[in-house]
């Protein structure tokens, strides 16, 4: 691994860069994901569009949509962070809305008799009994996002699949193996990682 | 011109090209699609009933599942080098997880009471893996399937960057020269083809379920 | 009577249980026998009974059914000949009614055409119109319709003996007794020996033939229901069969038991000679009559029950331990 030590800056940026682009994408489909979810939670009309939309999204070929993007937000972290934010949606309004629906009712309706409105029993009861499944979305968003990120290079939104892309076209085992495992090593720490924050999460909600 | 009507003068000054691409597409899909169902449907099956802890085998599955699929694939170019097979290769291991998992939640996940049931009716092992697990778990490994379809189509279109041929090659030759049309050319039929193949998959999923499980 | 089961010495413990869950318990159940299991939960009624077919295998002891060591039978073979219902039923559920009741039938190789006419034949005698049911699925039907389907599924085969884990525990009081009722009616026509597990006193009683009353794993006493219930054999029998024992008694038997052909007096209440003592008993103390007109089938009042008769009947064979 002599080009890694020669060239640790650069997989230092590219690293940089695909927690950034991934990082982004990741808080801003959550941002949007939450109030949706919320709102298939309480109804199934909803629940049935938003699922429908977002299943489609997310069958769509990764580079295929990055592609049709261009001509929208021609190219760079944009195109690549909309992309991403748009094919998480999926997972995260469902899991939100799950969440959500699966907290027992006899815990809500005793919340609603003691006197908490809507709000308070959303911010106390719901969500952080939800918090598990939610957790267990972001999860799977997250590695879907920074797997995305890595093609993204092709539609120069930087990153780890710069380094890949550069070794893939010239041949260049070294960039390969440096890119790929690195990207895959990020991968495998934030589910790790997430899937304590679950499984904690879950302990504490039992 | 638009750009759609641009890339509609594409395809029509060479069909054959993107019908090439295309076939070459599918064909890569179907065939890792099959090697996957074909190696993890069973092991998938023979975990679920093992009396030892398939853990391990089930946790290699979720790491697997977290790989972003092009870094599994470029790693086929040092390893195998370019092509086909190559291609095969990696996006039948990009297969493997789902299936795996579903198949192994599936089978896992059948009524205990049911199994005891047939059991103390008199049923051997393998007629109640056959005759009970299979039919009840179908829908969850059948899930599976579909999910990995999708994975596969999808890494099929970056398989261009490592001389797997398919859609993929209209998209990076059309940014690299920034042609929209080109682009398109790719894009959207690797689009079509997807929302297709999940569509049709829905259906099947429909059809192929036991009708007690509806 | 050829004892169809019989079980020597059953042992079986759990590993890391203080004690085990069957300790050395023998029961002998003759050809056509309803033998109920009861206890309290982890007694071993239901370890025992599994162990018959050997769904769970015992640590030491003997069991044979119809003479023969269920050791030295291949299981499978051995369960194909033994009925088995369980409490949740076990239907398959991505299989019809009619395919479900064909399971054992098909698995023994019988042909297509015998096996569709068992199965309706089956589902006519648990009460359920073959022509509307068949090609239902077990999703569709009620908990009580369901039971009955596990029933017919388990008679599919027409095993001589038949094993029942709480059958009718996860079904409605009112649809149980139904069933209880029901069954107890199927059973007058085929010569079935069979070992019912249950938790229910009040369904030991009217169900069984004889009732072997569990606990830690032996069995306390085993006699007919009106012999325990004259004479229990300890202090837990006697309170496992709970209060009022007298007059759970009287419920086991009918009018004509305690009647005679005697005329009755004038403006005596009228009761059913098919009613049963403990009805004649309420009746007696709500119109404070001295005795009943039993009246028979055409409802004519021919014979006539004295209540001294039925107190007479009601004491017998006490024993001192009589709270």
């Amino acid at each position: 691994m002599k080009w890694l030590m020669n060239n640790w800056d650069q997989v230092i940026k590219a690293l940089g860069e695909h927690i950034f682009v991934s990082g982004s994408a990741l808080l801003l489909a959550f941002a949007v994901s939450l109030p949706l979810g919320i709102w298939a939670a309480r109804s199934n009309r909803v629940m049935t569009i938003a699922l429908g939309i977002s299943g489609v999204l997310y069958t769509i070929p990764t580079m295929a949509l990055l592609a049709l993007l261009i001509p929208i937000v021609g190219l760079g972290k944009t195109n690549a962070i909309l992309a991403m934010v748009m094919f998480s949606l999926m997972i995260l309004i469902r899991n939100v809305a799950t969440g959500i629906r699966e907290v027992p009712a006899d815990v809500v309706d005793a919340a609603r008799g003691m006197g908490m409105n809507t709000a308070q029993v959303l911010r106390r009861i719901e969500l952080p009994l939800a918090a598990p499944v939610i957790v267990a979305g972001l999860r799977v968003a997250a590695v879907t996002v920074i797997s995305i990120t890595v093609v993204a290079a092709f539609v120069n939104a930087g990153g780890l699949g710069d380094i890949i892309f550069s070794g893939m076209s010239s041949d260049h085992s070294a960039k390969i193996w440096v890119g790929a495992l690195t990207a895959c090593l990020l991968s495998v720490l934030v589910d790790v990682s997430l899937h304590a924050v679950e499984n904690r999460l879950r302990k504490g909600a039992v | 011109m638009n750009i759609f009507s641009q890339a509609w003068a594409l395809l029509m000054a060479d069909p054959a090209r993107v019908g090439n691409a295309l076939w070459t597409h599918i064909l890569l899909s179907a065939c890792a699609l099959l090697i996957g169902a074909l190696v993890a449907v069973p092991l998938g099956v023979r975990l679920a009933l093992s009396k030892r802890s398939a853990l391990l085998a089930i946790n290699i599955a979720n790491t697997g599942r977290t790989l972003p699929s092009l870094a599994v694939l470029a790693l086929a170019m040092p390893l195998l080098g370019t092509g086909f097979l190559p291609s095969l290769v990696a996006l039948s291991l990009l297969a493997l997880p789902p299936i795996l998992l579903n198949t192994y939640t599936g089978v896992r996940g059948v009524d205990a009471e049911v199994i005891d049931a047939a059991r103390g009716m008199g049923m051997r092992e393998a007629q109640i893996t056959r005759r009970v697990r299979l039919p009840l778990a179908q829908p969850t490994i059948f899930s599976g399937l579909r999910i990995a379809a999708a994975q596969v189509i999808s890494g099929a279109t970056l398989a261009a960057y490592i001389g797997g041929g398919g859609l993929g090659e209209f998209i990076t030759s059309g940014v690299a020269m920034m042609a929209v049309p080109q682009l398109l050319l790719g894009a959207i039929p690797a689009t079509l083809l997807a929302l297709g193949v999940d569509a049709l998959f829905g259906r099947l999923q429909k059809f192929m379920t036991p009708k007690g499980l509806a | 009577m050829q004892n169809m089961i019989h079980i020597e010495g059953l042992t079986k413990a759990f590993p890391g249980a203080a004690r085990p869950a069957v300790d050395h318990l023998s029961l002998s159940i003759p050809e056509g026998e309803l033998c109920v299991l009861i206890g309290s939960s982890g007694c071993g009624k239901t370890t025992t009974m599994r162990m018959i077919n050997r769904m769970i295998e015992p640590d030491s002891g003997v069991i044979e059914v119809a003479g023969r060591n269920v050791r030295e039978q291949d299981p499978v073979a051995l369960r194909r000949s033994i009925g088995y219902v369980i409490q949740q039923t076990g239907l398959f559920p991505h299989l019809t009614i009619a395919d479900n009741i064909a399971t054992v039938p098909r698995l023994l190789g019988w042909a297509e055409k015998r096996t569709q006419a068992r199965v309706d034949e089956l589902l006519a005698l648990v009460g359920l119109a073959p022509e509307q049911y068949r090609q239902r699925y077990p999703r569709e039907l009620s908990g009580g319709q369901r039971q009955r389907v596990g029933v017919a599924r388990a008679l599919a085969a027409d095993p001589p003996v038949m094993l029942m884990d709480e059958p009718f525990g996860a079904i409605d009081p009112i649809n149980r007794t139904l069933l209880q009722d029901e069954f107890l009616r199927i059973l007058q026509q085929l010569k079935k020996t069979i070992v019912f597990v249950t938790h229910d006193i009040d369904e030991a009683l009217k169900m069984g033939d004889r009732v072997a009353i569990l606990r830690d794993g032996r069995i306390l006493q085993v006699d007919t229901p009106d012999a325990l219930l004259a004479a229990p054999a300890n202090e837990f029998v006697a309170s496992f069969l709970g209060s009022g024992r007298s007059l759970k008694r009287l419920a086991l038997a009918t009018v004509g038991a305690a009647s005679e052909a005697v005329a009755p007096a004038a403006g005596a209440p009228s009761i059913a000679a098919t009613s049963s003592l403990r009805e004649a008993l309420a009746l007696l103390l709500e119109t404070g009559a001295s005795e009943l007109a039993v009246t028979d089938v055409n409802g004519l009042a021919t014979d006539r029950l004295r209540f001294d008769a039925l107190r007479a009947l009601a004491s017998a064979s006490h024993t001192a331990l009589e709270q």
